[in-house]
């Protein structure tokens, strides 16, 4: 790696001509002390890029703590923002170009592996000269390694440019980044203007008006004063394009599913949807029920769905534990319902902010005794719009619990896509109030299907007392054996019912190989991509994504016979076999790898990270490598 | 809405003839609890409510959690809700915020509210929706076969509780009667059916959640817990107002303690509540203008294809690649 030794810009004559390196794609990063700003920018930047025409993914970075100390490693927030001449599915790897506010918080995306080696750095200097002789030997004593690492960078005196046009930089420094951003990457600052004003949308004009002048300032003095100069050429959509981060598609699904009522309690990271989906859901007669616990907002949806309005309950990790006993009540009542589970790395507390895939398992097997739901995963921003209408449907058709897997990073990442047409069909039916058939029982379970017609109360002829307890036919009570095992069997029976209906799923890539790639969940677009690449590469590699995890789609057994070897890629615990302990005979696979082995019986290996943050294309490709080079 | 289409020009003359059942109308099998159970008289009151009210069998909800009282709606020919232990209120509040046109009644023990559920019982004053609560308040865990609850007396002994339980015991009275938004508190005791049924009725009409401390009898586990009331009836103190019940004078004769007392005087409720003997029998509380929660959350706007077509396009073309961006 070169080190390129860093210029004062302000000492640097301009040498006018700037030199624009044309890219498919480019990862940049905007780092700085929570409360300055940087996702304000990284955000703003990504919807520039989206409008110009480019594909984007956004990914925040978040703090662990709400209130991380100034300057400390741990406590870089800002944004990341990919972009790229095509569809962008992630994250992408390390960051090609920084901007960071001080030198610790560009420490701590050092020390997290994030940027690329050598890449380039955008770096505040009002550090170097600081009053507080500990601070500025801490810049120097940091920028000196890190240049000597092989970073390239260039220091810029954003405070002291914006303390020309405002008084206080700490607020507004962030439209300065941005404006010098808009005119490395050639975005026309027009655009980027209209952007800000949006931004800004319900505060002041004259707060727009500063921004407006900060993000010019930015745009002049690096036209002016950096070599920087970026295209990645876009090529603008030809449909019509929406652009949201996850928690948001799941709040306008909720929406557009036609559900009328939220229970839920505040947790990271599902608590975003459910601020959103409070601010507009009152517009369609919705309400958002914040209970006084999980277990109270389980409750309370149950209650609402079996009074036939289907209603949703959305949570996280430890909340999702709380409502297992709930769930298994709507399970044996067979009370539809929608359970969102926006999963945070865990057990316990675990890792709130940080991405994992941990509850597979929890979410198939959960609740105690058999208690068979249908789980699905949201693997995109779009999915997870149309994954809670589909929830909605089947929940009401088959009379279950239909549990929604999101992530972390699905939950604040932000990407453009096609705008949803809706269909009035998306809605649930009235609740039905008509008189019940003389005769007919509210557990008449078709014996083929398992399926029964729901009572609502309101009906007439249709009064029956719902029970958690093992219940025959007529919803009594059951006391004899021959009527729990009907009413197992029943339950039972929906699942397969369900599978019935559901198609084989798509492989990337070719339908024979070396290798299949399985995946699930928020992970879709690193295995694509990484898919990709090798096959770029010439390597026969494919790779499968499942949505629906419980019932498990047709066709499975025979898409992975065209393969030698099988895989999953996850981000959830395996045990690795480089263990001195861990063999064949106590290894622990991940999630997927160990549902597919039990239902199949193929050897399928797994590969898997608990890093808390999204995979990344590169470490995918690096694995499925080794996997095939082991052959 | 009904739909009429279903029913025949037959079955609309017999609901003529029906619109107001016999108790028998909202009767349902044999209970199973032990004899002389004071659920039983709970029973009993709410069917009776329910016929001199012409309540609809099928726009009732009778929701439980788990306990011997839980089984509760079992017994009624209404819709009802036998839930998880601890959870009735939180379901209740679901079917009332989903349906607005439906009775909805709850029935719990005290381990049910005060132990697992005690959160939801906190909550539930607090929301004050509408619906009548009757916690069937036996001291003990019965279902269970004899522990202590929260509201035994201490020294109680109990399976869990050999040498006599450790901590006096919880007055929920007391408790309610702290909680904001509290607008009906009332106790009953089984064994005075006709005060039980003019609380229930009163609770009834109340608009917002009116919560029922029902003293009950439970001769399998705690066979003499209640003898010195029902030996000493002037240990039992009838609460009576112009504004609220009277006491019926075979009554007065019976229990020759009564007390005057306005329900809208929550400090005088307190005090009236923390008295164990002699005990309150009556409405401590009532205060018809608290808000409810159920009516505050519901929104003006009606939900309709058109209304969620036109929310939806509204939030895309806000978040429009075109002519929006990021939502922030
Ligand atoms: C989660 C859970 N924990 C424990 C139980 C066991 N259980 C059932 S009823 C009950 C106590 C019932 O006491 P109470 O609420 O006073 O009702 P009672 O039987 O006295 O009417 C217990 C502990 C259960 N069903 N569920
Ligand atoms: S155990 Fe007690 S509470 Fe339960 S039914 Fe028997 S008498 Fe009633
Ligand atoms: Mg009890």
């Amino acid at each position: 790696m070169t080190t390129v030794q860093s210029t004062k810009p302000d000492d640097r004559a301009d040498t006018g001509e700037r030199k624009v390196v044309t890219l498919s794609e480019h990862v940049v990063e905007i780092i700085s002390d929570s409360g300055e700003g940087a996702q304000r920018c990284g955000q703003s930047l990504g919807a520039i890029a989206a409008r110009t025409g480019n594909g984007v993914w956004t990914v925040e970075i978040i703090p662990a703590e709400i209130q991380p100390p100034a300057r400390s490693v741990a406590g870089a927030s800002g944004n990341r923002v990919r972009l790229g001449s095509g569809p962008i599915t992630n994250g992408g790897d390390e960051a090609d170009l920084v901007v960071a506010f001080n030198e610790q918080v560009l420490l701590g995306r050092v020390h997290a592996r994030e940027l690329k080696p050598g890449c380039t750095i955008l770096l505040e200097d009002m550090w170097r000269d600081h009053r507080d002789t500990r601070i500025a030997a801490s810049y120097a004593e940091t920028y000196d390694l890190l240049v000597a690492a092989g970073y390239r960078i260039i220091e810029v005196p954003m405070e002291r440019e914006c303390r020309k046009l405002v008084s206080d930089p700490r607020r507004g420094k962030n439209m300065y980044a941005l404006g010098m951003l808009c005119a490395i990457y050639q975005f026309d600052l027009d655009l980027a203007r209209d952007q800000v004003a949006l931004t800004f949308r319900k505060k002041s004009q004259k707060l727009i008006d500063t921004n407006v002048t900060l993000l010019t300032a930015g745009y002049e003095w690096a036209l002016a004063n950096l070599d920087l100069a970026f295209h990645v050429p876009a090529a603008p959509a030809d449909e019509r394009q929406v652009v949201t981060n996850g928690n948001m598609a799941l709040a306008l699904g909720v929406v557009a599913s036609g559900m009328e009522i939220c229970a839920m309690y505040p947790i990271t990271p599902a608590t975003s949807a459910s601020h959103y989906l409070s601010e507009i859901f009152p517009k369609v007669g919705g309400v958002v029920h914040q209970a006084e616990d999980e277990i109270a907002a389980a409750t309370f949806a149950i209650g609402a769905s079996y009074s036939g309005k289907c209603a949703v309950t959305i949570t996280s990790g430890p909340g999702y534990s709380l409502k297992q006993e709930a769930i298994g009540l709507a399970v044996m009542a067979e009370i539809p319902l929608v359970v969102v589970n926006v999963q945070r790395g865990g057990p316990s507390t675990g890792q709130p902010t940080k991405v994992e895939q941990g509850d597979l398992l929890t979410s198939i097997f959960g609740s105690h005794g058999d208690a068979p739901k249908v789980v699905i995963a949201a693997s995109s921003i779009e999915d997870c719009f149309y994954s809670i209408i589909t929830a909605r449907r089947i929940a009401e058709t088959f009379n279950m619990v239909v549990v929604v897997l999101s992530d972390a990073s699905l939950a604040t990442a932000q990407q453009p896509y096609r705008r949803p047409e809706f269909d009035p069909a998306w809605l649930a039916p009235p609740v039905d109030q008509s008189h019940v058939p003389e005769g007919l029982e509210p557990y008449a379970w078709d014996e083929t299907t398992g399926l029964s017609r729901r009572f609502t109360p309101g009906q007439p002829g249709g009064m029956y007392t719902l029970t958690g307890l093992a219940h025959d036919t007529a919803g009594r009570v059951a006391y004899d054996p021959d009527a729990n095992e009907q009413g197992l069997h029943a339950r039972s029976l929906k699942l397969a019912a369900l599978q019935k209906t559901l198609k084989a799923p798509q492989v990337h890539g070719d339908e024979t190989g070396d290798l299949l790639v399985i995946g699930w969940g928020g992970t879709r677009g690193a295995i694509e991509e990484a898919v990709d690449r090798l096959r770029a590469d010439g390597r026969a590699v494919s790779s499968l994504h499942l949505r629906f995890l419980n019932p498990l789609p047709p066709g499975l057994k025979e898409i992975m016979a065209g393969f030698d070897q099988v895989m999953t890629v996850e981000a959830n615990w395996a045990d690795r076999l480089d263990d001195p302990i861990i063999d064949e005979t106590n290894r622990r696979y991940s999630a997927l790898a160990m549902l597919l082995r039990s239902r199949y019986l193929v050897d399928i290996d797994t590969w898997s990270e608990v890093g808390g943050q999204p995979i990344k294309p590169g470490r995918v490709q690096r694995a499925i490598q080794r996997k095939l080079d082991r052959r | 809405m009904i739909d009429l289409t279903h029913r025949s020009a037959a079955e609309c003359l017999l609901r003529l003839h029906d619109e107001r059942l016999e108790i028998e109308g909202f009767q349902k099998g044999v209970p199973r609890w032990c004899a002389g159970c004071g659920d039983n008289a709970v029973l009993t009151a709410a069917q009776r409510l329910l016929r001199d009210e012409g309540l609809r069998p099928e726009k009732t909800v009778f929701v439980s959690g788990i306990g011997c009282s839980s089984r509760f709606p079992h017994y009624m020919n209404t819709y009802g809700f036998h839930g998880i232990h601890g959870r009735a209120l939180p379901v209740a509040e679901g079917i009332r915020v989903a349906r607005p046109d439906l009775n909805v009644f709850v029935n719990t023990g005290d381990g049910d509210s005060f132990s697992i559920g005690a959160a939801h019982w906190i909550h539930a004053i607090r929301y004050n929706m509408r619906m009548v609560v009757m916690v069937h308040d036996n001291q003990i865990y019965g279902l269970t076969k004899k522990q202590a609850s929260p509201t035994s007396p201490r020294g109680t002994r109990s399976n869990t509780t050999p040498r006599g339980s450790y901590l006096e015991g919880l007055n929920p009275l007391t408790v309610t009667l702290g909680v904001q938004n509290v607008s009906f508190v009332a106790q009953a005791v089984d064994w005075i059916p006709e005060m039980l049924y003019d609380i229930l009725q009163a609770a009834f009409h109340h608009d917002g959640l009116s919560f029922i401390r029902i003293v009950q009898r439970c001769p399998e586990w705690m066979p003499d817990n209640f003898d010195r009331y029902l030996h000493d009836p002037s240990r039992v103190q009838l609460l009576h107002h112009p504004s609220s019940l009277s006491i019926s004078s075979s009554l007065a004769s019976l229990y020759p303690s009564h007390l005057e007392h306005d329900p809208s005087d929550i400090h005088r409720a307190r005090e009236i509540a923390s008295s164990t003997d002699p005990i309150p029998v009556g409405i401590l509380y009532h205060d018809p203008t608290v808000p409810r929660y159920d009516e505050i959350i519901r929104s003006e706007a009606t939900h309709s294809s058109a209304s969620v077509r036109r929310l939806l396009d509204s939030e895309f073309d806000k978040f429009a690649v075109t002519g929006g961006g990021l939502g922030d």
